[in-house]
């Protein structure tokens, strides 16, 4: 019985949490100066493995789609879905993956490390509420941090891309370049924009969650800081799968 | 003037493991309370539900008249700020310095200009003796000093109940002396609703007007200071003089075979019951009773010696039974 109504109640208080996020969201005074050190402070951390992270990965996918259209004898369209690949797809995952990974778990270590220092019960006595105070400001701050950085990874994607097909495969810059926009379209970079943004609230909510929850002295905060990334990492592939189906349903694809 | 706490029928459960059952007490305003127990009986637990950070499952606890546990969330941070905490480690904010930390709440909670702040928590950094330190982090400081800067915040508004969760665990014995009669004279000063959970014996001994004990998921007893330290009951009688005779045992309660082992060992006398401690400046507090007051009023003999010294009956004290008896007849 314990089995099954614990994993439902966890779901239950992570939603309850994510609604006293939205119902803490209006309420004044908003903490500018925590929203903008969490920004500086979650952008500090993910910005450079984001970047790092996004050559490779933009390189990958110029190398097997170069080798694909080649086969296919579909060359003049490489860049054309490179772009789309990197913009649609992987500059999501990669945001995804870096804000559960370096931001997620800092917050989540952060939270809970106050949590079992009673900092947190302590705010609550001083009439505090933890969650306008501490988690909204974080929540915003995932959200802005991840919409900026998909942006980050779609350009150093992209210029990945077109260093490995032009420069490495030989493919021409021409090509390559005046393809760009013959299969990708506007919506493409809104939908990822939107799948950033929902990531970001995704992994901070999650992450707050289990912070918050966490007990059992230091090997607790370790364990939730465990659990925090690989729940978001799974919350942030469904989503991911969810968004981009709603994408096929709604815009009409470019023929 | 302190606020009254009353608590009926309160019970608390984690899951299948039930925490204390049917606990009623009333924290009478402007009195020191000690709530004691052996280890893991939810002491904490207690508090943090006094307050409100934890649900019972049943149960009222009322302040003002208010039913704190079906109150809204909103009324309940209102509440809340009648009370001050001080939790077991001070839970300071830890990226915070100490003036900081102090100065927290006023600066969220009232409009006093950054002057008036300023003098209010050099007060009471004053009082609670760090003056100096007001730059440190929480993390550069030891345990019985975050402790007191925990007390000077859980102070700054001036709160009706201040609630302390083992404010000894981790002092030494003259540290805690000092933050002993530091309550006093607090008690004294602004007549506020003390509750003091541990499980020092000697600290229980002579700082509270009421004792309460929790044993075996329930409230054994609560009561006048003098009542519980004359009792004769056999799980009062164990915890507060500190013996191992007695229903109590190394995890939780005595089997059958053990209390029979017992059976036949006789019990050492009650110790005296000490003096309370008084205000260091001799000026008595409102709360304060005449020694042996309850006693006599219930007809009760207290145990020869008692009321002639703050040390008395303290394990470990040699006691001059003999020169108290000569003294009392």
């Amino acid at each position: 019985m314990n089995l099954l109504t614990s994993p439902i109640k966890q779901a239950g208080a992570l939603f309850a949490l994510a609604l006293d996020v939205l119902r803490a969201l209006p309420k004044r005074p908003f903490q500018t100066k925590e929203f903008i050190q969490q920004c500086w402070f979650i952008a500090s951390v993910t910005i450079v493995p984001t970047a790092l992270v996004s050559i490779p990965f933009g390189a990958v996918i110029a190398l097997q789609l170069g080798t694909l259209t080649r086969q296919l004898g579909a060359q003049s369209f490489t860049g054309a879905a490179s772009v789309l690949a990197v913009v649609r797809e992987a500059s999501p995952i990669v945001t995804a993956l870096l804000i559960a990974g370096a931001g997620g778990s800092a917050i989540c270590a952060d939270l809970g490390s106050r949590k079992i220092r009673e900092e947190i019960d302590a705010m609550e006595v001083l009439g505090i509420s933890p969650i306008q105070r501490l988690v909204v400001p974080r929540v915003l701050a995932a959200m802005l941090v991840s919409l900026l950085l998909n942006g980050l990874v779609s350009v150093v994607g992209v210029a990945g891309g077109y260093f490995f097909n032009v420069v490495i495969q030989g493919g021409t810059p021409g090509a390559y370049l005046a393809s760009f926009t013959a299969l990708a379209q506007l919506a493409d970079l809104w939908t990822s924009e939107i799948k950033a943004v929902l990531f970001g609230m995704v992994a901070a909510i999650v992450a707050s969650y289990k912070g918050l929850t966490a007990g059992g002295g230091p090997k607790g905060v370790g364990d939730a800081v465990n659990q925090a990334v690989v729940i978001t990492f799974m919350l942030l592939f469904v989503i991911n799968f969810v968004v981009s189906a709603i994408y096929f349903q709604v815009v009409p694809q470019k023929v | 003037m302190g606020v009254s706490i009353e608590v009926r029928g309160l019970t608390k459960s984690f899951g299948s493991q039930k925490i204390w059952n049917d606990v009623t007490l009333t924290l009478p305003a402007g009195e020191i309370s000690v709530m004691l127990g052996p280890s893991g009986t939810g002491k904490s637990v207690f508090l943090k539900t006094l307050v409100g950070l934890l649900k019972p499952d049943e149960g009222q606890i009322i302040i003002e008249g208010q039913d704190l546990v079906t109150l809204k969330e909103g009324d309940l941070y209102e509440v809340r700020k009648l009370f001050g905490v001080l939790f077991q480690d001070g839970a300071l904010f830890g990226s915070m310095n100490l003036y900081d930390n102090v100065a927290f709440p006023l600066r969220e909670h009232t409009r006093k200009s950054e002057s008036d702040i300023r003098n209010i928590v050099l007060e009471k950094m004053d009082l609670v003796g760090l003056s100096g330190a007001e730059d440190k982090l929480p993390g550069e400081i030891s345990g019985g000093m975050r402790k007191r800067a925990g007390l000077a915040r859980a102070l700054v508004l001036d709160p009706e109940i201040l609630l302390i969760d083992e404010p000894d665990s981790g002092l030494d014995p003259v540290r805690t002396s000092y933050i002993n009669q530091l309550f006093i004279d607090l008690n004294a000063q602004i007549d506020a609703t003390f509750l003091i959970v541990t499980h020092d014996i000697n600290s229980t001994r002579t700082v509270p007007d009421n004792i309460g004990l929790l044993y075996h998921k329930h409230l054994a007893m609560f009561g006048p200071r003098e009542m519980l330290l004359s009792s004769e009951e056999p799980v009062v009688r164990q915890f507060l003089n500190a013996q191992t005779v007695g229903p109590i045992g190394m995890s939780e309660e005595k089997d059958a075979d053990e209390l029979a082992a017992e059976s036949g060992k006789e019990l050492p006398p009650l110790p005296p019951i000490p003096l309370q401690l008084g205000t260091s400046d001799g000026t008595p507090r409102r709360a304060e009773k005449p020694a042996g007051e309850w006693c006599r009023a219930n007809g009760i003999v207290p145990p020869p010696g008692s009321f002639l010294s703050g040390n008395a009956g303290v394990p470990g004290v040699p006691q001059n039974v003999e020169a108290g008896r000569a003294a009392l007849s």
